[in-house]
C-alpha cells in the first residue's frame, strides 16, 4: 500500500521541486528574494478562509478538468472547452433568469439548458469530424473562437439586462430560486464557524457527485471500458466492434456538456455573480487542460490537481504588496505541469519496464514444452 | 449505423474535369478570380479586391502562414506541434522587448529566438521524454502566456508607455519596398509609372481584380514580410533539395529506417523543433512589428490558424502558403476602413465560390461534399442578404468560420507523414 | 552438433568474413544472447536457423551495430570491431535488411536508397545521381527498379530489391538478410537466392535468417543453429545434414507439423460468399478485392493463399466488417453484408487479425481487460450497461488455463507477454465465445514452436466440432497442413482451387504468382 502511494507521489514531488526550482530562478533573475516569496505565499493560505477560498476557486476548475479528461481518455482532444462554457453560461444566464420555475426545477433546468449548449456546440466539431474527416483540436479551437464572437454578440444584442440602463453588458440576476445555497450553515450545524466574510460554496457537491459518475463511467460501465479502448488502441477498438464515429460524437457531445457545466458556480452559486457579465471568468477551460493533464485524466488525479492549481492561485493573491510579481504563480504553475507530464512519461516507462522485468522473472522457469510427439517431421506435407 | 466507411465514398467519384495538374489549379485561380470580381460588382464594394485590401491581407497573412511553416516543419520531422501557438507567443514577448530596447530586426531576431525557446523545450519533452505531443504542446500553450506576463510585469511596468499588457514600443520601424514601374514605387528618387494602380482603377472585370491583388503584393511591403515569403521557397529547397531535408522528412516518415542507416533520429526532430520553434516565433514577431509593440493576447490563436493552414495544405508549403493567404484575407478585411461592408460583400463570394464548388462536387458525385459545401452556400446567401450591417463582434469572427469552412469543404484525402505524433526510440520497429 | 562440426573441403581455406565470439545481449527481464558463436567465411551463403524467439534476430542487430552486445567481441576479417551505431557497420561494409521492410512508403525509391548518403554537396542532393546510381547498380546485380517509383506502389518483391540495393548502394560486401524468404513464394525464393549467389560470385558474403529449413539446406553454404540464444549447432556443409536433424537441434525435438487428420467437413454451409468486391481506397485505383465467390462449411478449413498484396487482407477485414464491401455473405443462410462489425461478431464470426500487437490486443490493457476485446457488450463480460468486472475476470482466468497462456496473473499488462503467448491469449478469447465462423489470418505469425502447435492443435480441434474456419496464411506448409481446401487470390481475384492433399508448396507458389492458371 505503501509502496504504491510512493509511486503514484514520486512524479509529482520531483515536479514540484522542478517548479519551486524553475520559478526561484525566476525570481532571482527578476531581482526578487524568492524565500521571501515562498514565506509570503505560506503565509497567504494559512487561513480557514484562504482554504475556504481554495476550495471555491477549485470546483470549477475541476469541473473544467474533468470535461476535457472524458475526451483525452480516448484521445480527442477538445482544446475549445473554454468557447462550450462561455457559450453556456450565457445561454443558461440567459434563459434561467428568463423562467420563473419552482427551486430545485430551477436550478435542474439551468443545468440542462448549460449542458446542452456546451455539449451541442462541441457537437458541431463531432459532427464536422466523422462527416469531413475535420481535425478534432483545429475545430474545437476554431469554435472557440467563434462562441466568444458570438456570445459577445448575443448578449450585446439580445441577452443584455436593460433594466440597469443597458451600460453594463450582462445578463439579468439569477432569481432566489435558481440560486444553490452556501455549504455554511451545515458546518455550522457541527460547530465549525468559517466566519462572516467568506462562504463554502454550494456547488461543492455538484463537483463531488461529478466525479464520482465519471469514475463510475470509466471503470464500472461498457461506455468507459470501449472508452478507454478507444483511447490506447484505435484499430483494436474498431476490430472489437466499436463504431469509432459513434464514440467521437458521444464523447464529444460529453465533453462539452460537462463544460457547460464550468460557469455554473458562477451563475447559480456564487453571490458575486448569479449573472454573466463583463466580470465573469472567460480562460477557465484552457485552464482545465492543464488540471486534466496535470491529474491524469483519473477522477482523484483532477481533484488534486485542482485543488494544487487553486492553492497557487489563491496563494499569490498578496505577493504584490512585497512587490513581487503575482504573475510568478503562472510560472509556478505552468513549469509544475511541463514538469510534471514528463516526470509521468519517464516513471510509466519505468513501471513498464518493470512489470515486463517482472512477468518474464515469473514466467521464465516454465518454458513452452516441445510439440507433440506424434508430430510428423518436416516435409512430410510436401 | 453500419460499418461503411471513407471508402466507398471514393469508389462511385468520377475523375477531376481537367487531368493535368497544372492546368487545375490555373483554372482554380481563374475561378478564384472570377467569383472575387463577380462579388465585387453585385455588391458594389471595390474595397473587396482592392490593392489595399490585399495589402492587409498579406501583411496579416504572414504571421499565419509562419505558424503554418512551423508546423510543417514540425510535422515532417515527425512531432505534431500543437505548441506553437505558445511559441508565438514566446515571440511577441521577445520581440515586444528587444524592439523596444534595440529596434524593429532586434525584434524580428528576439521573436525567433524566444520561440526557439519554446520549441526546444517542448522538443526535450516529445523527443527525449517521449510525452504525447498533444500534451506536451498542450502544456506549452498554458505556460507561454504566464511567462510572457511574467516578463511584462517585469519589464514593461513602470516604464513610459509600457504596462503588464504591452510594451512601450518599438524604437524605429522597419522600412519597406515598392516595386518600380508596376506599382509605382521609386527609382532612385523617380516616381515611376503605376501600372497595377492604372489597370485597378478602371474597375474592368476580373483585370482591375488582378491587378488590384499584384499591386498590393507589391506594395509597401515591408522586409520582415519579404523575409518571411523568401522563407518559403528556403523551406521548400531545404526539405526537398538537400540531404539533410531528406533525413528530417524521414524522421516523420519511418523513423526507424533513418536509424537503421545511421540517421539520428532525435537529432532530426531536435532540429525540426528548433526551426518550427524560430519560424513560430517570427510570426509573433511580425504581429510585434505590425503592431509597433507587444499587446498582452496579440497572438489570439494564430498558432492554430497556422495549423489549420498546414491541413488544409496538405503539410506542403504551396498549399500552406495558399491557406495563410486565404485566412490573412478573412483576417485583413477585419482590418480595413469599414470591415462590416466588406464582410458582407465576403459573404457573397463565399456565397457564389461555395455554390460552384458544391457543383462540381455534385458533379464528382462526392454527395456528402457537395452536400455540406451547399449547406454553407446556402448560410452565406443568406447572411448576406439578411445581415446587411453586421456586428463588429461578428465581424471578429469570420478569420476562425472562413478556417474552418476551408478545412471542412476542402481536400479530405489528406496525407500527413506516416508516423508523426509517435514518440520515437533507439530499437523501436 | 559435434559429429558435424568437422571442416568440409573448399570452404575452410577461405578467409573468416565475421566471427562473432562470446556474444551476450541483455533486455529487460530477458537474455536474447547468451553466449553465441558465429564463424562466416568469405563468400559463402551462411544460414542461421532457429525458432521465433531463439535470439537471431538480435545476434544479427549486434552484428549491424544496432545496439551493443553486453559482452563478446565481434571480428571483422580478422580485426576486433566495436560497433557504436550502423554507421560504424556500414563503414566496415555491412549492411542489412531488416525482417520489417525499413522503407518508408510516402517517398520514393531514390530517396530510401540514398539516405544517410546522399549524393551532392550539403546544400544540393544530387537527385540524377542517385538515379544513374541506383539503375547501374540494378543492372550489374539484375535487381532493377525505377528509381522514381513510390514505395508504396511497389510489391513485396520489389520491396526486398530495394532493400538489397540499400545495402549495395553503400558498398556493403557482408549483407545480412532477416528472414528474406518469410513473405515470398518458392519461385521469388529461388529467384532470390540466384541473385544472392551473383553477389557472393562478385565476392559479397551472405548471412541470412530463416526457419525454412528446407530452403536452408537448399541454398546455404554453412549453417549455425540458434537455441535459446546460445549456439547449438555449427554445419559447415549441409549435404551432411537432414532437415530432421536440423529440426532436432533447433528445438530439441522434432517440429510439429499443421497436418490435419481425417476429414470433417458436412455438407451444411456456414459462410456462403458471393460476388464479394472490395472498393479502392484512391478513387481510379485497383478494387483490392474483385467479385470472390466460395462457401465453408461446418467442419471445413478454407484457406486462402496469395502472395501478400492480392486482397487476402482486405477480404479478411470486410468479412469482419472493417471495409465496406458489396456483395453478399450468409452466415447460416443470414446476410449479414450490411451488418457492423459488431454485428458481425454477434452473428458468430470469431476474428483472429493478421496483426495481434496492431488490433487483436491492447497492449497497455491487462490480460482480463484483454480477455473482453471483441465480446465486451456480451456476458459474462457485460450486464446490459455496466462492464462486469467479476465475469470477466472469471473468463479471463478460464481462457489462461484452457489455452495454456503462461502468465504470471490475468492483472499484467498483455506487453509483457511473449508473441506466443499474447497469440494464445487471442486465439483462446475468439474459441471461448464459440463462434460459427473463424476468420483467421496468419494465426502463427512470429509464435514459437510451442504455441504454434498448440495454435493448430486448437483450429483443429475446433473444426472437429463444426467451425467453419477462413484461413490466410503467409506459410504455405500451414496453409497445405491444415486446408481442407486451398484457394489461390492474386490481384484481387480468386484464380484457382487446389486439394492440398496433392498439391506442393512449389505448385502453390505457380499459382500465387499467376505462373500457373486455371485449375480448378
Amino acid at each position: 500500500m505503501f509502496e504504491r502511494i510512493w509511486r503514484a507521489a514520486i512524479a509529482p514531488l520531483v515536479a514540484a521541486a522542478a517548479a519551486i526550482l524553475i520559478s526561484s530562478i525566476a525570481l532571482l533573475i527578476s531581482g526578487n528574494n524568492p524565500v521571501d516569496a515562498f514565506v509570503e505565499m505560506w503565509k497567504t493560505i494559512d487561513s480557514t478562509a484562504a482554504v475556504i477560498d481554495i476550495i471555491n476557486t477549485a470546483v470549477p476548475l475541476y469541473i473544467s478538468g474533468i470535461a476535457v479528461a472524458i475526451g483525452f481518455k480516448m484521445n480527442l482532444f477538445n482544446i475549445g472547452s473554454n468557447g462550450q462554457y462561455i457559450l453556456a453560461a450565457l445561454v443558461a444566464g440567459w434563459a434561467g433568469a428568463e423562467v420563473s420555475l419552482p427551486p430545485v426545477l430551477h436550478v435542474l433546468f439551468v443545468f440542462a439548458v448549460a449542458m446542452t449548449v456546451g455539449g451541442s456546440w462541441a457537437l458541431i466539431a463531432a459532427v464536422l469530424n466523422v462527416t469531413r474527416n475535420v481535425n478534432v483540436v483545429v475545430a474545437t479551437i476554431m469554435l472557440n473562437y467563434i462562441a466568444v464572437g458570438l456570445s459577445a454578440f448575443l448578449l450585446s444584442e439580445y441577452f443584455r439586462d436593460s433594466e440597469n440602463g443597458g451600460l453594463v453588458a450582462q445578463t439579468k440576476v439569477m432569481p432566489e430560486s435558481a440560486r444553490i445555497p452556501p455549504l455554511d450553515p451545515i458546518f455550522e450545524f457541527f460547530g465549525f464557524d468559517f466566519g462572516e466574510r467568506v462562504d463554502l460554496l454550494g456547488f461543492l457537491p455538484v463537483a463531488i457527485a461529478l466525479g464520482v459518475a465519471y469514475y463510475v463511467l470509466l471503470n464500472r460501465s461498457l461506455f468507459g471500458y470501449e472508452l478507454k479502448l478507444s483511447g490506447m488502441n484505435a484499430d483494436a477498438a474498431q476490430s472489437a466492434g466499436v463504431n469509432p464515429k459513434r464514440m467521437v460524437l458521444i464523447t464529444l457531445f460529453m465533453s462539452g456538456a460537462v463544460a457547460g457545466m464550468i460557469g455554473l458556480p458562477f451563475l447559480l452559486a456564487d453571490s458575486d455573480f448569479y449573472k454573466y457579465g463583463d466580470a465573469f471568468p472567460v480562460t477557465l477551460g484552457f485552464t482545465g487542460l492543464g488540471i486534466a493533464l496535470l491529474g491524469r485524466n483519473s477522477p482523484v488525479g483532477v481533484a488534486a490537481a485542482a485543488i494544487v492549481w487553486a492553492t497557487i492561485e489563491v496563494a499569490t493573491r498578496r505577493l504584490g504588496s512585497l512587490g513581487i510579481p503575482p504573475e510568478i504563480g503562472k510560472i509556478l504553475q505552468g513549469s509544475f505541469l511541463l514538469a510534471a507530464v514528463i516526470a509521468y512519461e519517464v516513471v510509466r516507462r519505468r513501471n513498464d519496464a518493470a512489470a515486463a522485468e517482472a512477468a518474464a522473472a515469473a514466467t521464465r522457469e516454465e518454458r513452452t514444452p516441445p510439440p507433440t510427439p506424434e508430430a510428423a517431421p518436416i516435409g512430410a506435407t510436401s | 449505423m453500419s460499418a461503411t466507411m471513407d471508402a466507398t465514398v471514393a469508389k462511385t467519384e468520377r475523375p477531376p474535369l481537367i487531368s493535368s495538374q497544372r492546368w487545375r489549379l490555373v483554372a482554380l485561380v481563374m475561378v478564384g478570380v472570377a467569383v472575387m470580381s463577380t462579388a465585387r460588382i453585385i455588391s458594389d464594394n471595390s474595397d473587396l479586391t482592392s490593392s489595399g485590401t490585399f495589402g492587409v491581407a498579406l501583411r496579416t497573412a504572414v504571421p499565419i502562414g509562419l505558424a503554418g511553416l512551423s508546423g510543417l516543419i514540425a510535422e515532417r520531422s515527425g512531432t505534431i506541434n500543437i505548441g506553437l501557438d505558445g511559441m508565438m507567443v514566446m515571440g511577441t514577448i521577445f520581440a515586444g522587448w528587444w524592439g523596444w530596447e534595440y529596434g524593429p530586426w532586434m525584434a524580428l531576431l528576439g521573436g525567433i529566438i524566444g520561440g526557439m525557446m519554446g520549441g526546444l523545450v517542448m522538443s526535450v519533452a516529445t523527443t527525449t521524454f517521449g510525452v504525447n505531443h498533444i500534451v506536451a504542446g498542450v502544456a506549452i500553450n498554458l505556460i507561454a502566456p504566464g511567462i510572457a506576463r511574467f516578463m511584462a510585469s517585469e519589464l514593461f511596468v513602470g516604464v513610459q508607455g509600457g504596462s503588464v499588457t504591452s510594451s512601450p514600443g518599438n524604437s524605429g520601424s522597419m522600412g519597406s519596398f515598392t516595386m518600380p514601374f508596376l506599382s509605382g514605387g521609386e527609382l532612385f528618387g523617380w516616381q515611376t509609372p503605376d501600372i497595377f494602380g492604372w489597370f485597378e482603377d478602371t474597375g474592368w472585370f476580373m483585370i482591375a481584380d488582378a491587378a488590384g491583388f499584384m499591386k498590393g503584393m507589391t506594395t509597401d511591403i515591408t522586409w520582415d514580410v519579404m523575409l518571411a515569403v523568401g522563407l518559403f521557397f528556403g523551406m521548400a529547397y531545404f526539405l526537398w533539395h538537400t540531404p539533410l531535408g531528406l533525413r528530417l522528412r524521414f524522421s516523420g516518415e519511418r523513423p526507424s529506417a533513418a536509424d537503421s542507416l545511421g540517421v539520428s533520429v532525435h537529432k532530426m526532430r531536435y532540429l525540426g523543433m528548433a526551426i518550427s520553434g524560430g519560424l513560430a516565433g517570427m510570426g509573433g514577431a511580425v504581429l510585434v512589428l505590425f503592431a509597433n509593440r507587444y499587446q498582452e493576447n496579440q497572438v489570439a490563436g494564430r498558432g492554430f490558424l497556422g495549423l489549420a493552414t498546414m491541413i488544409f495544405g496538405n503539410w506542403m508549403p504551396a498549399g500552406t502558403a495558399a491557406g495563410a493567404g486565404l485566412f490573412g484575407y478573412a483576417s485583413g478585411i477585419t482590418l480595413r476602413t469599414n470591415p462590416e461592408d466588406l464582410v458582407n460583400a465576403l459573404f457573397l463570394a463565399a456565397a457564389i465560390g461555395l455554390a460552384v464548388t458544391a457543383m462540381y462536387m455534385a458533379y464528382r458525385r462526392s454527395a456528402s461534399g457537395a452536400g455540406t459545401v451547399l449547406v454553407f452556400s446556402l448560410l452565406a446567401f443568406w447572411a448576406y442578404f439578411a445581415v446587411k450591417e453586421p456586428n463588429n463582434q461578428l465581424v471578429f469572427v469570420t478569420p476562425y468560420v472562413v478556417t474552418l469552412i476551408a478545412v471542412t469543404v476542402g481536400a479530405q484525402r489528406l496525407r500527413p507523414p506516416a508516423e508523426e505524433g509517435i514518440p520515437w526510440f533507439k530499437g523501436m520497429q | 552438433m559435434s559429429d558435424t562440426g568437422g571442416a568440409s573441403t573448399g570452404t575452410a581455406s577461405t578467409p573468416i568474413a565475421i566471427q562473432l565470439t562470446d556474444i551476450v545481449k541483455r533486455f529487460p527481464g530477458v537474455v536474447a544472447n547468451d553466449g553465441v558463436n558465429l564463424t562466416v567465411r568469405q563468400g559463402s551463403v551462411h544460414a542461421i536457423v532457429g525458432e521465433n524467439g531463439a535470439g537471431k534476430s538480435t545476434l544479427m542487430k549486434t552484428l549491424y551495430g544496432a545496439h551493443q552486445p553486453n559482452e563478446g567481441t565481434i571480428t571483422v576479417k580478422g580485426e576486433n570491431r566495436v560497433f557504436s551505431s550502423p554507421k560504424d557497420a556500414i563503414a566496415d561494409g555491412i549492411g542489412m535488411v531488416f525482417q520489417a521492410f525499413m522503407l518508408a512508403a510516402n517517398l520514393t525509391v531514390w530517396e530510401n536508397i540514398v539516405l544517410g548518403q546522399e549524393p551532392g554537396t550539403k546544400l544540393s542532393l544530387n537527385a540524377n545521381e542517385a538515379r544513374t546510381r541506383i539503375r547501374d547498380l540494378g543492372e550489374r546485380y539484375g535487381l532493377q527498379v525505377d528509381p522514381d517509383a513510390l514505395i508504396s506502389d511497389l510489391g513485396v518483391g520489389e520491396k526486398q530489391r530495394v532493400e538489397i540495393l540499400k545495402v549495395l548502394y553503400r558498398g556493403a560486401e557482408i549483407l545480412i538478410l532477416d528472414e528474406p524468404t518469410a513473405v515470398l513464394v518458392p519461385q521469388e525464393v529461388d529467384a532470390l537466392f540466384a541473385s544472392l549467389r551473383e553477389l557472393t560470385e562478385q565476392g559479397a558474403t551472405i548471412i541470412f535468417i530463416s526457419h525454412k529449413l528446407d530452403e536452408v539446406l537448399k541454398h546455404a553454404d554453412a549453417i549455425t543453429v540458434i537455441r535459446q540464444g546460445k549456439t547449438v549447432g555449427e554445419v559447415p556443409d549441409p549435404s551432411t545434414v537432414t532437415s530432421h536433424e536440423l529440426a532436432e537441434m533447433m528445438v530439441g525435438s522434432e517440429l510439429p507439423t499443421p497436418e490435419t487428420r481425417e476429414s470433417t467437413v458436412t455438407d451444411q454451409a456456414v459462410l456462403e460468399l458471393s460476388g464479394l468486391t472490395v472498393g479502392a481506397a484512391d478513387p481510379g485505383g485497383r478494387d483490392p478485392v474483385r467479385n470472390v465467390s466460395f462457401t465453408v462449411h461446418r467442419g471445413e478449413i478454407v484457406g486462402i493463399a496469395g502472395v501478400e498484396g492480392n486482397g487476402q487482407s482486405e477480404l479478411v477485414r470486410s468479412l469482419v466488417g472493417l471495409l465496406p464491401s458489396t456483395g453478399t455473405v450468409l452466415v447460416d443462410g443470414r446476410d449479414i453484408a450490411q451488418l457492423s462489425t459488431r454485428e458481425r461478431r454477434d452473428a458468430g464470426i470469431g476474428y483472429i487479425s493478421e496483426d495481434r500487437q496492431k488490433d487483436g490486443l491492447v497492449l497497455g490493457f491487462t490480460l482480463w481487460e484483454n480477455a473482453a476485446l471483441g465480446h465486451q457488450h456480451r456476458r459474462p463480460f457485460a450486464k446490459g450497461p455496466w462492464f462486469d468486472l467479476g465475469g470477466t475476470k472469471d473468463r479471463a482466468e478460464v481462457i489462461i488455463d484452457e489455452f495454456d497462456v503462461r502468465t504470471p496473473s490475468i492483472n499484467v499488462p498483455a506487453f509483457t507477454l511473449s508473441g506466443g503467448n499474447q497469440q494464445k491469449l487471442v486465439v483462446g478469447r475468439e474459441m471461448t465465445a464459440e463462434p460459427k465462423v473463424l476468420v483467421a489470418a496468419h494465426p502463427t505469425r512470429g509464435v514459437d514452436v510451442g504455441a504454434q502447435s498448440v495454435i493448430w492443435d486448437i483450429l483443429r480441434d475446433a473444426r472437429a466440432a463444426g467451425l467453419g474456419t477462413v484461413l490466410v496464411s503467409a506459410d504455405l506448409e500451414e496453409l497445405i497442413g491444415l486446408s481442407d481446401r486451398l484457394l489461390v487470390m492474386l490481384r484481387g481475384e480468386i484464380v484457382a482451387e487446389v486439394d492440398p492433399s496433392t498439391v506442393t508448396p512449389a505448385e502453390l507458389g505457380s499459382y500465387m504468382t499467376g505462373a500457373t492458371t486455371g485449375v480448378h
